[in-house]
């Protein structure tokens, strides 16, 4: 098996993970997700560079450090965190991109640690909640989780926290609406949505009066 | 013996106030670590291969080429040659790695060789079940026959919710370290001191050599008791790879196949009553399966139990599909979605309003009262008297409606042991082996040991999630919250008295005429007479007190009991043209003896209302009668509801001094039985049309219209 890797550059069309070709390799294979994806983008335009099979050395930049690890170039953004890298706020949960549990900001944007190679995640900016919610300051967002009871199990929770600074960096000042619209992309099983509702307006409040902005 | 019940409500500083969780921080902040996050040294992670037929006798395995593959460490086999297999995901074998990645390889080489047998996985249609029924035999109270016969009004319809998954979403699986003689086990349960003895009876070896440890776990909903055959299976490879540490947990596909499921329940359900709207009789043939074990049969007529003639029929389908587990009350959301439906309908017959036909008939159920005044609340919270009507009297293309749901449940504490230890530097410690499932139950044990001492939440340390702890019983049917309270009163009382006897002497008095409040030992009456706690507890020198308490079921002394009720009203809004139902509001009035804390206690109501949302609008296990296996394995189709699906949710806490002085009563499943009747119902009042068949999709409810339409 192998993968594209090119990560100083900026991606061509075509020439690397796309939506539209992950959408296309889950149509095609059925399941067998990684193996359509890969083949179908390998066969469109062939890789100036190779990664694998076997173990590659790769360095991710997250929360600001570098971490060294070796990765098989299959392996996802979210499993080198959560087994390479012992960074396990974000969870896996639905396996394939629909729970957003294992939510993280890749180059400021909020993405899905399990839809994201590894090897594809190299001189990116990660940013995960470890980095979000320090021990010594704590975060407003997760202040507010906390203080609107928007946890129970908990599983969800850190997806939905780096969910909601993902939206909360890009909408400062949302309405309720915009808040349900916003944090759609993640699920929970325990039902706490109308804290979490909550729990983002009010930090909403609080990152305004300029803690932590 | 000290007197162990609850302070009177008006003179307490921690019970009842609205608190925020103990463990929110570490949850929110992504550091709390979950079994399923553990990272021991030396990890290795397993991976198994299931069944993909339904089906099937097992005529050879060769995991020959696994075992060569570098990096895999064990490789067992689960389902020898010669066994045959019930339903589609069984477990076939399993392999340890150095790597996830590797596993997996390695499973895709396992050959297995099966013949392939006839199966049966959809129960819909009773008469292509053939041999897989099983009738449980006729139940006949009163004279049926007689009453429906001299009846004003009867309806009769058949009715259908269908099997759904507990979805839990950090799925089962475990971390198992098994070199020398003790075993280290790391689970994801709902039952810290009893699963390491069901690992030993699986592993054949003494209960005492199993250590369990989980702090947090991801959800369990009444799927999470046994130690399971992939707990088994995760310490063999332990043990055959030198006793490193392994990791084993479902994925995704699999969880939603065989970590259990919710019984289905079908029912044809006849009712009749007077003009008044009296329920005269009840006549109902049921079936349902809960797997290959056949099983659920729903409770009906629910709550209503006292309906002077009935007749009962069921029928336990067994069908090639993975087990039933409990599902937040058991049975009970299905027998509520069943009887309040054919209620409902009863009523649009008698043009009557529902309301009135169960206030009207709450005499038939064990807590008339209760019932009376909850739906009174519910009706004000909800607006009821403004916004029902008729049923089929909605015009337009959106059309509103509104229905109501019942519930009853026991929840009374279930045994448990507490330890309290006062330390001569002040510091308190409570320790039990239970387990918080998100419920709350660390911080309702600080809040009782805190209300007992008189001291602030944040001077308790509350240890669980050890099977070294005291034994405490596993958290199903609601009994976590009593039985623990009680425990925990129980032995931060015993300690607190040795304490004030320590001190009473140098104060002159006796330890019974002393009381704990405000950071203060002090005389009762006397408040200017006594000593700080820290003051107190230097007293004890070098010697920690340590005290048991016991919550014993049959003597609870009025600190817990069983009991609950609870009415839910929904508000929907139904696209005539596209089937798309809308939730508007779900209103949930609840009662729950004494609220140790509301703030917690509320989410747990919110979060079964939202639970009831997804059974009643999108949840649905699909099983595939061609291939044998679950079609929707995954979390893209098996729907649960988004943040935006839910509408408004209005929980009112029954909290009145009469709930208060039953004592504590557990409250994780009576709020999740009434959501789905109340929203079905809503979405007959709507529509004009009952939709029979749950979950309330866009496919079911234009199914429902056409027929309405041809009627």
């Amino acid at each position: 098996m192998s993968s594209i890797k090119d990560p100083d550059k900026p991606k061509k069309p075509g020439s690397g993970f796309s939506r539209r070709g992950f959408i296309r390799g889950v149509g095609l294979s059925g399941g067998a997700l990684s193996t359509g994806v890969l083949e179908t983008e390998a066969a469109a335009a062939p890789p100036a560079n190779l990664s694998g099979p076997g173990e590659v050395p790769i360095t991710l930049q997250i929360n600001g450090k570098p971490y060294k690890t070796t990765v098989e170039p299959r392996e996802t953004l979210l499993d080198t965190l959560r087994n390479h890298l012992d960074l396990t706020a974000a969870k896996r949960v639905c396996d394939r991109g629909t729970c957003g549990a294992c939510t993280v900001m890749m180059n400021h944007k909020v993405v899905y640690g399990c839809t994201i190679l590894a090897v594809d995640a190299q001189g990116k900016d990660i940013q995960t909640l470890e980095g979000v919610a320090q021990v010594a300051n704590p975060h407003p967002i997760v202040a507010a989780f906390v203080n609107n009871d928007a946890q129970q199990c908990g599983y969800c929770t850190p997806g939905f926290v780096m969910a909601s600074k993902g939206f909360l960096d890009k909408n400062p000042n949302p309405t309720y609406e915009q808040v349900k619209d916003g944090l759609g992309g993640n699920l929970c099983r325990c039902g706490t949505y109308v804290g979490i509702r909550q729990a983002v307006l009010e930090a909403a409040k609080q990152l305004k009066g300029g803690r932590n902005a | 013996m000290p007197d162990y019940s609850w302070p009177p409500m008006d003179q307490r500083k921690v019970l009842g106030k609205r608190i925020s969780r103990l463990d929110g921080n570490a949850k929110s902040s992504g550091r709390a670590k979950y079994s399923s996050d553990l990272n021991p040294p030396g990890l290795l992670f397993a991976a198994m291969l299931t069944s993909p037929h339904a089906h099937a006798r097992i005529k050879s395995v060769d995991t020959s080429e696994a075992e060569r593959l570098k990096g895999v460490t064990a490789v067992r086999v689960i389902s020898k040659a010669g066994t045959e297999i019930q339903w589609a995901g069984t477990e076939i074998a399993v392999v340890s790695a150095t790597s996830e990645p590797i596993a997996r390889d390695a499973v895709r080489k396992i050959k297995v060789d099966y013949e392939v047998m006839p199966h049966v996985v959809r129960e819909d249609n009773l008469a292509n079940v053939g041999n897989r029924a099983k009738a449980a035999g006729e139940q006949v109270t009163g004279d049926p026959e007689k009453s429906f016969g001299e009846s004003d009004a009867v309806i009769e319809n058949t009715y259908s919710i269908p099997v759904i998954t507990h979805c839990c979403l950090e799925p089962h699986g475990q971390v198992i370290a098994w070199g020398g003689q003790k075993l280290q086990f790391w689970p994801s349960t709902q039952a810290v001191s009893t699963v390491g003895g069901d690992l030993a009876k699986g592993l054949e070896i003494p209960a005492t050599d199993i250590r369990v440890q989980m702090d947090y776990m991801g959800g369990g909903f009444g799927s999470k008791f046994p130690s399971d055959r992939w707990g088994v299976e995760c310490a063999q490879l332990s043990k055959a790879s030198g006793g490193k540490p392994v990791k084993l947990f479902l994925d995704r596909a699999t969880e939603l196949t065989i970590a259990g499921v919710r019984p289905s329940a079908f029912a044809k359900i006849k009712v009749a009553a007077k003009k008044d709207g009296t329920i005269t009789s009840w006549q109902s043939q049921s079936w349902a399966t809960g797997g290959f074990g056949g099983g659920g049969m729903p409770p009906i007529p629910y709550v209503f139990t006292k309906i002077p003639n009935i007749r009962l029929n069921h029928t336990a389908v067994s069908l090639n599909a993975g087990m039933a587990r409990a599902w937040r009350a058991p049975n009970h959301p299905q027998a509520s979605y069943l009887t309040c439906s054919a209620l409902e309908d009863l009523a649009a017959k008698l043009k009557m309003d529902p309301v009135e036909l169960f206030d009207k008939n709450a005499d038939l159920t064990a807590r008339p009262d209760v019932y009376r005044s909850q739906l009174k609340k519910a009706a004000t919270l909800i607006d009821w008297s403004k916004n029902w009507h008729q049923r089929g009297e909605g015009t337009g293309s959106i059309r509103r409606g509104l229905g109501l749901g019942i519930a009853t449940w026991g929840g009374a504490g279930h045994a448990s042991k507490a330890k309290t230890t006062i330390n001569p530097d002040g510091s308190v410690e409570v320790e039990l082996g239970s387990q918080d499932l998100g419920s709350g139950t660390r911080t309702i044990i600080g809040m009782v040991a805190a209300e007992t001492l008189g001291l602030p939440l944040s001077a308790i340390k509350v240890k669980i999630g050890d099977n070294s702890y005291p034994p405490s019983g596993p958290s199903g049917g609601s009994t976590t919250v009593g039985g623990v309270s009680s425990s925990t009163r129980k032995s931060t009382i015993n300690a607190l008295v040795k304490l004030m006897e320590t001190i009473a002497p140098s104060l002159n008095t006796t330890a019974d005429k002393l009381e704990a409040i405000d950071g203060r030992l002090r005389i009762k009456g006397s408040p200017d007479k006594g000593m700080s706690w820290q003051q107190a507890c230097q007293k004890l020198g070098v010697n920690a007190i340590s005290e048991m308490g016991e919550n014993d079921t049959k003597r609870t002394e009025g600190l817990n009991t069983g009991g609950a009720s609870g009415i839910q009203m929904a508000d929907v809004s139904v696209d005539m043209e596209t089937g798309i139902v809308k939730m508007n509001k779900l209103v949930a009035v609840q009662d729950c003896g004494l609220v140790i804390n509301p703030k917690t206690a509320e989410s747990q109501v919110l979060g079964a209302c939202i639970m009831s949302v997804c059974a009643a609008l999108m949840e649905e296990r699909i099983m595939d009668q061609q291939t044998g296996r679950v079609l929707n394995a995954d979390m893209e189709f098996y729907k649960l509801a988004g943040i935006k699906d839910i509408g408004e949710i209005v929980v009112q806490m029954d909290i009145t001094p009469e709930h208060d002085k039953k004592g504590v009563i557990g409250l994780g499943e009576p709020c999740a039985i009434a959501g789905i009747a109340a929203i079905a119902n809503a979405v007959a009042n709507a529509t004009g049309v009952r939709v029979p068949t749950a979950p309330m999709t866009p496919k079911n409810v234009l199914a429902a219209l056409n027929s309405g339409r041809n009627a």
